[in-house]
């Protein structure tokens, strides 16, 4: 299947390892990234206040792109946006809701684009582990070349995949369906408290404090409850829980590393895909000793 | 000390302002505590989500001089809880945009250390200044 | 045919206005035996005129020209009843609330009116006939679905008044939820001592049968006799008969290998797979459970049969169908506890020391036992409003109980254990009963902490595994978040699950909270919109124990009332099919919202006994062979014509078909009142808006008709709150005839009024009237083009 895709910035920058392992064990299962021409950011953090209909421009205009593409002839009937950033995935979600919701938005908002054509609220956005499940997760224990059977992996949720509950892909209190994937791929997803707790987000750049202390909570819990590294799918969750374990370790010298994978790269390992695609040097904490001192790599 | 809060038309009309900007009915509020209980940087709050709520409520605007506002980073934690189905994540964002819309911005762009810009990925940079920058 | 017409001067409230010399001339020339005057025709001297001359001239049909049909009717039915003449051949020219009074100021056109007005009556009374009031015996006889404390009180209520009781029960004993509580609040007596004298005596009652694992399965049947089938699952033990009977020695009990969670310990002990269902069960029985029993799940196992000394074990026992019929039916299906698992952020399915409050009734039933039950520590915590005021799960109500059974078990406890430490959070306090804010303050005296927060989640420290709870005590708003050894879901009440069913078959409302929905929440609180179904206890609502028992005694008081007539009557006025003309389309069948009408050998039959008459049918019918007795199509085309058969030229008439239960009581208000308003318009009576169908508004036009206004009871609140789409959907397909015809303007309308809105019903005759004036006249010529259409 073909399927428009939306990268957003990160993904082409700091997190081009998530990219590079997503469209890889997507193409081995059949699934074929289209990305976007011409796309643009999606803001990244939704406007809340009733008024702000402006910053729902730049969602929208990706949103239009789709219906370019299924004119144009590079995807067929498919009016999905596929996304890979927890973030991207909200932002762009939380605009087509606000369009359903308040038809007369809409617009206001194709008076803002002259350039594109009208906006028809038509389009969904979804996020590639939506895709998965769709695709059956016996799927995915087809491709699998290598045994992840030793490796205990805390299923780390965040919010924006799961909150508030009209944009969530799964229940917002127990989710399920990272712990699904992960068995398919012959991991053990461990049972724990932080799955779904937040990392701080943004609160990175003005308060590194806050999100250290929840980093170390979260990394911490995830560790006591018995786990080897952790997922994600979160470029900005990846980055608070990974590159943060720096000043974590400054702050708590005890505190043992713990490695946190994209979930994509989880899946190009198991799929035995090429190292490049798996992109662990990505990583700030490097899990390859671990990988190795299982046997997996 | 307590501080005495008189109820008048300008406590109305903040409470108001508010309310249109939010989109929540904020009267609503039950005081349970249960966004306060489950918020995850309450402890870095000077004052909790639920007296928030409150502050706005009675139309009490020293709220607007809390820091409690800008530490909201939107987990919706709360939002999902309510059993009065509010999302006080919206009240906070408004409650942002009374102060941005002054072009009073919270953290200084320039005043960024270099290893931070070279460091962050983009989603932390530009998520960030569009909640605590105008 | 013979017609006597009386006119009545009301002690001059109406001859003061109207010239009835008059109006006695203008009906002396019409073909009626006799007209006479006098001055109070309700009075004994007036009837007495009636009577007089049913017997000596012979009347057979009657006029009342007087006051309101809704003051006197039933005064002269009676007499005419007397005089041996049928009651329903009777007409009432209503004369005084809608000529004299509104036209108190304008004598001349009301005694002009009155003509028409007297005119109407006589030419409907001619085409009246008589009619027999039915009735239907009633045989004493009630189902009570549900043994719990509102059942079992109800039943021996109505036991006690001689009536015969049927009580069914899903579960293998009565007792409900009660049975399942240590103490009751706030006076801390045991449930199980003031209960199970009641259970007993349902059991002894020879006038209660009692039929326990057993469920409704199917009914039918209409207002006041209902047909029962139930299903009562096999108990596998051969019913009493003879010397055979068990002796309850429990020997089959110590020899069973099985052993499964026992559901009337809430799940904290086990039993075995033959057992007695409680320790205090009525009845006294045991019974096997085929889903755990090893000689259902693979035949390896029969050591009860081999040892029971009495050989009552049956495996071959069928589930069996019971048929019976009653008069009335008591609902008092009760609460399931809502799932704490919706709430997961408790953890309930989780942590085994994370309990539910009913599963703590239990531990604290069995505090003292060693070892006993479950290690509960010191330190517990309550959670409050567990499932209740939860939008997020979509429960909007309070549950009414949980404040007062945390207080309760907190109590009791700490009572028993002064070493315990508790936490209640809450986050209102209700105890609003009697007696509650009492023991509210009694438990905070014994050192009970109250803390004002709902608690966000439950979670377990990795390190100890001891179970830590996060709050905010919102009056100090500090987060709490500390460790407790048991902490206590105060999960609130929902319907039960069994009450889907009975709601369905019954055709009952839910309220919005999904409880069974009451007749009135005033007025009515233990009837349902269905007449012979009452409701009691918490099948209604969440509420208390004294609640559910005074609401039980009213439900069989209720029942007592309407059973002490021993048999019930219904007016004669309901809809009849004329079967020689009846093709059999069946097109009426969706037409009645209370599914009077079914096919009987090809032909429609109206269930009577269902029948409403409202008469929303007869518009379905498209060759006419619905009728309704007393407004049938052959008197409302009378009643029509003769409104309109005196219209002068350059006159405005507007016909008003007023529903009876409302309208026409407006109307007869604003007469009360003198309020004057347009005398164009002329008051037909009808019994619902939907009765009026499109060829009768129609044939209104074509009698001259210069606007036909449908007035109806707001539906909210109606015996017929079907009829306003009825008549929309009607008055759309009209108008559109009547345009077609070269009609102009709106001259067909329909308005809702309740019997309060007088000012309303006057600014309508008003302005409907202002606005026909400025519309051009009918003309002959659209007059003929409609009567081509019809």
């Amino acid at each position: 299947m073909k399927i428009p895709y939306y990268p957003g910035c990160t993904l082409k920058s700091t997190a081009k390892h998530f990219e590079n392992s997503a469209i890889e064990s997507a193409k081995a299962l059949g699934i074929e990234f289209v990305e976007l021409p011409k796309w643009n950011c999606c803001g990244v953090v939704t406007p809340l206040a009733e008024d702000d209909i402006m910053h729902h421009v730049a969602p929208v205009r990706n949103l239009i792109r789709v219906l370019e593409m299924n004119k144009s002839g590079a995807v067929n009937d498919e009016k999905r946006l596929l996304t890979l950033c927890s973030m991207c995935f909200n932002t762009l979600k939380r605009s087509t809701l606000r369009i359903k919701e308040k038809v007369d938005d809409l617009d206001v908002l194709n008076d803002f684009m002259y350039k594109e054509e009208d906006y028809d609220g038509s389009v969904e956005v979804v996020h590639f582990l939506e895709i998965l499940r769709e695709n059956g997760f016996d799927e995915i224990k087809k491709q699998v070349k290598k045994s992840l059977e030793n490796l205990k992996i805390a299923p780390y949720y965040g919010c924006m995949l799961l909150r508030p509950k009209d944009i969530g892909i799964d229940d917002a209190e127990r989710p399920t369906i990272f712990n699904d994937l992960l068995t398919s791929l012959s991991a053990e997803p461990i049972e724990w408290r932080a799955k779904n707790k937040c990392c701080g987000s943004f609160l990175t750049l003005d308060n590194k404090e806050i999100v250290s202390r929840l980093g170390y909570d979260i990394l911490t819990n995830a560790q006591k409850s018995g786990a080897d590294l952790i997922v994600t799918s979160c470029p900005l969750c990846a980055f608070n829980l990974d590159n943060r374990q720096k000043i974590i370790k400054q702050k708590h010298p005890e505190f043992e590393e713990i490695p946190v994978l994209y979930f994509t790269q989880l899946m190009a390992i198991a799929f035995d895909l090429d190292k490049e695609v798996m992109g662990l040097d990505g990583n700030y904490i490097n899990p390859v000793p671990l990988l190795e001192s299982k046997g997996i790599l | 000390m307590p501080k005495t809060i008189v109820l008048d038309k300008k406590s109305v009309d903040f409470l108001k302002k508010i309310t249109d900007l939010s989109g929540e009915t904020i009267t609503l509020c039950d005081q349970c505590g249960t966004c306060s209980g489950g918020c995850p940087v309450v402890e870095d709050m000077d004052i909790t989500p639920s007296q928030l709520m409150r502050m706005v409520l009675i139309g009490d605007q020293t709220v607007m001089q809390t820091k409690t506002m800008w530490l909201c980073a939107t987990c919706n934690t709360c939002t999902v809880r309510c059993p009065r189905m509010l999302d006080v994540s919206k009240v906070a964002e408004a409650l942002r945009q009374v102060t941005l819309r002054q072009s009073i911005n919270k953290v200084k762009i320039d005043e960024i250390s270099k290893e931070d810009l070279s460091e962050l990925p983009q989603i932390a940079l530009v998520a960030a200044f569009r909640k605590l920058t105008s | 045919m013979k017609i006597g017409v009386y006119l009545c001067q009301c002690g001059g409230n109406i001859s003061k206005v109207i010239d009835l010399e008059e109006t006695k001339k203008y009906v002396d020339n019409k073909d009626v035996e006799i007209v006479q005057i006098h001055s109070n025709m309700c009075s004994g001297a007036g009837q007495k005129l009636i009577t007089n001359d049913i017997e000596k001239l012979g009347l057979d049909k009657i006029v009342v020209a007087a006051c309101s049909p809704h003051f006197h009717e039933k005064t002269f039915r009676a007499a005419m009843d007397k005089a041996g003449l049928n009651p329903y051949v009777l007409e009432i020219a209503n004369l005084r609330e809608h000529v004299s009074w509104p036209l108190k100021k304008y004598p001349e056109i009301a005694t002009e009116k009155s003509k028409d007005i007297v005119n109407i009556a006589i030419e409907k009374v001619a085409k009246n006939y008589a009619l027999e009031k039915k009735s239907f015996k009633m045989e004493n006889k009630v189902l009570v679905i549900g043994g719990g404390i509102a059942g079992i009180q109800a039943s021996l209520d109505l036991a006690e008044a001689g009536k015969q009781v049927t009580l069914i029960e899903k579960e293998a004993s009565i007792g409900g939820k009660m049975a399942l509580l240590t103490k009751t609040f706030p006076t801390e007596d045991c449930a199980a001592c003031i209960l199970s004298p009641k259970m007993a005596d349902v059991a002894a009652h020879p006038n209660i049968r009692l039929l326990t694992n057993t469920v409704v399965t199917k009914t039918s049947g209409h207002r006041l006799h209902f047909e029962i089938e139930a299903e009562t699952k096999p108990a596998y033990i051969k019913p009493n008969v003879d010397m055979d009977e068990c002796l309850a020695c429990e020997k089959c009990q110590e020899v069973c290998p099985v052993s499964v969670p026992n559901e009337w310990e809430m799940s904290i002990s086990n039993r075995k797979a033959i057992y007695i269902p409680a320790p205090l069960a009525i009845p006294y029985k045991y019974l096997i459970d085929d889903q755990n029993c090893l000689n259902f799940l693979d035949n390896s196992c029969n050591k009860c049969e081999e040892i029971c000394p009495q050989k009552v074990i049956d495996f071959s026992q069928k589930p069996e169908k019971i048929h019976f019929a009653v008069d009335n039916v008591v609902v008092t299906t009760g609460y399931d506890t809502i799932d704490p698992n919706l709430k997961p952020m408790f953890g309930y399915d989780k942590y085994k020391n994370v309990v539910t409050g009913l599963e703590m009734e239990r531990i604290i039933d069995h505090l003292n036992e060693k070892p006993p039950p479950r290690d509960i520590g010191n330190k517990v915590a309550f959670i409050q409003c567990v499932g209740s005021r939860d939008e997020q799960i979509g429960n909007e109500y309070c549950s009414r109980v949980c404040c007062m059974y945390a207080t309760k078990l907190a109590s009791l406890l700490k009572q028993d254990r002064p070493e315990s430490d508790i936490y209640i959070f809450y986050t209102d306090i209700r105890a609003y009963g009697k007696g509650f804010e009492e023991y509210y303050k009694r438990a905070q005296e014994m050192g009970i902490k109250y803390i004002r927060g709902k608690v966000a989640e439950v979670n377990q420290n990795p390190d100890n595994n001891n179970l830590v709870l996060r709050a905010e005590d919102t009056l100090s708003r500090q987060i709490i978040e500390s460790e407790f050894d048991l902490i206590v879901l105060s999960n609130g009440l929902q319907p039960n699950k069994s009450s889907d069913f009975i709601i369905d078959t019954f055709k009952l409302a839910k309220s919005s909270d999904g409880f069974i929905k009451e007749a009135h929440p005033k007025y009515k609180p233990v009837d349902t919109l269905i007449e012979g179904v009452f409701i009691a206890g918490t099948a209604q609502g969440p509420k208390d124990i004294p609640d559910t028992v005074v609401q039980a005694g009213a439900a069989a008081a209720r029942v007592i009332g309407t059973l002490a007539k021993g048999e019930f009557d219904i007016d004669p006025i309901l809809a009849f099919v004329n079967k020689d003309i009846c093709d059999g389309c069946e097109k009426c069948l969706n037409s009645c919202p209370k599914d009077a009408i079914k096919m009987n050998a090809g032909k429609a039959e109206i269930i009577e006994a269902l029948c409403l008459g409202g008469g929303s049918c007869l518009g379905s019918c498209p060759i006419e062979a619905i009728d309704l007795h007393g407004y049938t199509n052959s008197q409302m085309y009378a009643t029509v014509k003769a409104a309109l058969e005196n219209k002068k030229k350059d006159e405005l008439r507007i016909i008003l078909f007023a529903d009876n239960a409302s309208t026409y009581r407006l109307a007869d208000a604003v007469g009360i009142r003198k309020m004057a308003y347009a005398h164009e318009i002329y008051i037909v009576r009808v019994p619902s808006g939907s009765r009026i169908t499109p060829a009768l508004l129609l044939q209104t036009f074509v009698e001259g008709a210069d606007a036909v206004l449908i007035g109806d009871n707001i539906a909210k609140g109606s015996a017929f709150p079907w009829s306003r789409d009825i008549s929309l959907e009607n008055i759309k397909s009209v108008t559109q005839k009547l345009n077609k015809a070269g009609f102009t303007g709106d001259r067909l309308r329909h308005y809702e009024f309740n019997s309060g809105m007088l000012k309303d019903f006057v600014e309508m005759a008003n302005s409907v009237s202002e606005d026909v004036k400025k519309l051009t006249k009918i003309t002959d010529k659209e007059v003929s083009r409609l009567k081509e259409m019809i």
